[in-house]
């Protein structure tokens, strides 16, 4: 500081150049992943390494002279670091497929990923400012409970591996309840907004902790008893986990209160208790989490054996991995879905997964880190919500495939083939990326100088 | 291919792994300690924005920072732009109080110095702990009261 004079402004930067370095970085490492696939399976450089690279590098640039165009202020890590997630993802699906693994498809998980891209470019054109959004709080509810129950409609409904939560429209198969997550979060974070003081005021203290009102407990009752509905009603462990869960977070966001978060869990646990006893397939899951290594729960259909093949794949990797393409993910079932954590676990080892969980990390974070710059409610609310949902779905996953909490079926976001879930995932970081951008944006300029009058551009 | 080179690329592909990582954090890095690169912005712009004399001057602050209230945490940097906050929807700082009045308050820099004035709102703004009735500069650290929002300038 020698000499003051010089000293600039200290203007948040665009960092678009940033933006495009780290982002030919990620695919660079994807196509350098291809092959290493190639040359361990064929010994040779595989086709599908420009096809899928390059592939992946159109769709990403895409994106960025998009996100240039429309969301000049945005936040520079989140579209790179969602790019290697997804570009890994697609190659433990191109190397499953290799291994002759049924229904592990690279090239439709490709085109997801295409059609990803376009609906994150849709809603960065069309959304032009996120708090539109508000005024649909109550349309988003709506549409989030519908999507959410769709599959329980008689014809539409369809139940894949023990779970009623796909819809069959023609031919194709849909999970609306990856949509559903979106619309509930805007849903919640609307009606937060609205309700946060009354939910955060009134009450009385006892032992340290503000106690609410009781008739204040109706929001969490009805989406407790909703999440355990769709427990009982749909099979489906992981998202009742998931919405519930993201409630009581943004909850906590809204009201900075302790007591909201004990209440949550005593009734989430209290719940899931209650429906272990009474249902068999929730029970099940228990048995399983308990005891993995039970010879009899291991050979039952239905039991541990995937759960210990994601085990013993990961500890076959060790601290660096079998290598990519040197492992046998290929007997996880289902290592292309909702095992792909292991599967990567297997070739990648223990340094792989602890940069993988610390890209998710950092997405998480550059999305708190949006939440904390927005100037507004709701923008802090929806930002917290997103990047909380994405946080609590890895946890839970991750969770669940090495044994810590019990297994639900959930995907690993941007990883495991899937089209609804990857859509949606990109709608979500869409969001993000949008209400990054608002928050980074300088004050607008004023017109005059300094005037009686102010020209505000929004 | 030997085992040896395939080991090679294992290891190789792992450090790259988490050099992208290590990358990502030196990109955030800029959000905590400030730009590296910000000296070249203001060069680019150099042709719009003229300078004011006082930019020179230590003391003068740089950021607005949320202390209290709902948006506690929230950072605006200042540049030559007047700052408005209140509860309509256009002002740069958006306040959901019931205490606060949809144009409450303006911040402004005039010679080197910020002023706050108050937009004529119900409930008043409070400079430390004086009522502002007419516009008055605002010092470093000095905590502005606008309904339940706690905003105070700092470097």
């Amino acid at each position: 500081m020698s000499t003051p004079s010089v000293e600039p402004v200290l203007l948040p930067a665009k960092r678009r150049v940033a933006q495009l370095a780290m982002l030919a970085f990620a695919v660079v490492i994807i196509m350098g992943a291809y092959a290493n696939v190639g040359l361990a399976i064929d010994k040779q450089i595989p086709s599908g390494m420009l096809t899928y690279g390059l592939g992946l590098g159109g769709f990403m640039l895409a994106a960025y002279l998009v996100l240039a165009k429309f969301a000049p202020w945005a936040d520079p890590l989140i579209l790179p670091l969602v790019t290697l997630v997804n570009g890994l993802g697609l190659v433990m699906i191109y190397r499953l497929e290799a291994a002759k693994m049924g229904g592990a498809s690279a090239t439709n998980q490709l085109v997801w990923t295409g059609v990803g891209v376009v609906l994150f470019s849709v809603t960065l054109i069309v959304l032009r400012d996120h708090r539109a959004l508000q005024r649909l709080t109550y349309t988003a509810g709506a549409v989030g409970l519908l999507l959410l129950v769709s599959p329980l409609i008689p014809f539409l409904g369809k139940e894949i591996n023990g779970a009623r939560i796909w819809i069959g429209v023609g031919g194709a198969t849909l999970q609306p309840a990856e949509f559903a997550k979106l619309a509930l979060v805007v849903f919640f974070a609307g009606y937060l907004v609205a309700k946060r003081d009354v939910l955060a005021l009134a009450g009385r203290r006892l032992l340290f902790i503000d106690l609410p009102r009781a008739r204040d407990l109706g929001p969490v009752l009805i989406t407790w008893g909703f999440s355990l509905g769709v427990l009982v009603l749909q099979k489906d462990l992981g998202s009742s986990l998931l919405i519930f869960g993201t409630f009581i977070a943004m909850l906590y966001i809204a009201t900075q209160r302790t007591s909201w978060v004990l209440i949550g869990i005593l009734l989430f646990v209290g719940g899931a208790i209650l429906a272990g006893m009474l249902f068999s397939h929730v029970q099940d899951r228990f048995t399983v989490y308990l005891n993995p290594e039970d010879p009899a729960l291991y050979d039952k259909v239905g039991g541990s054996f995937q759960l210990l093949q994601g085990l013993f794949g990961m500890g076959q990797g060790g601290v660096i991995g079998t290598g990519l393409g040197q492992g046998h993910p290929e007997q996880i079932p289902l290592a292309f879905s909702d095992f792909i954590f292991p599967a990567t676990g297997e070739e990648l080892g223990l340094t792989g997964l602890m940069a993988l969980l610390m890209i998710y990390a950092l997405i998480v974070e550059r999305g708190l880190r949006t939440s904390i710059a927005a100037r507004d409610p709701f923008s802090k609310l929806l930002a917290g919500g997103l990047s909380f949902i994405l946080a609590w779905q890895v946890f839970i996953i991750v969770g669940g495939v090495t044994n810590l909490i019990p297994l639900t079926g959930l995907v690993t976001p941007f990883m495991s083939q899937g089209g609804s879930a990857l859509l949606a995932n990109w709608i979500l970081i869409a969001l993000l990326v949008r209400m990054s951008d608002a928050a980074r944006k300088p004050p607008p300029q004023a017109i005059q100088d300094e005037g009686m009058t102010q020209v505000f551009q929004r | 291919m030997s085992d040896l080179t395939l080991l090679l690329i294992r290891l190789a592909f792992l450090a790259v792994l988490w050099f992208f990582v290590i990358a990502a954090v030196g990109v955030i890095r800029t959000d905590l300690f400030g730009s590296r690169t910000t000296a070249a912005v203001p060069a680019r712009k150099a042709p719009k924005a003229v300078k004011p004399p006082a930019k020179s001057k230590k003391g003068e602050p740089r950021q607005m920072v949320v202390t209290g209230g709902p948006l506690q945490g929230t950072t605006i940097t200042l540049s030559e732009t007047p700052i408005t906050i209140g509860r309509a929807n256009d002002a740069t700082l958006v306040v959901s109080d019931d205490y606060a009045s949809s144009r409450h308050a303006r911040l402004f820099p005039q010679d080197g110095q910020w002023i706050v004035e108050d937009l004529g709102s119900t409930n008043g703004t409070y400079l430390d702990r004086s009522k502002v009735t007419r516009p008055t500069p605002v010092p470093l650290g000095v905590p502005i009261r606008i309904g339940k929002t706690v905003i105070e300038l700092r470097k």
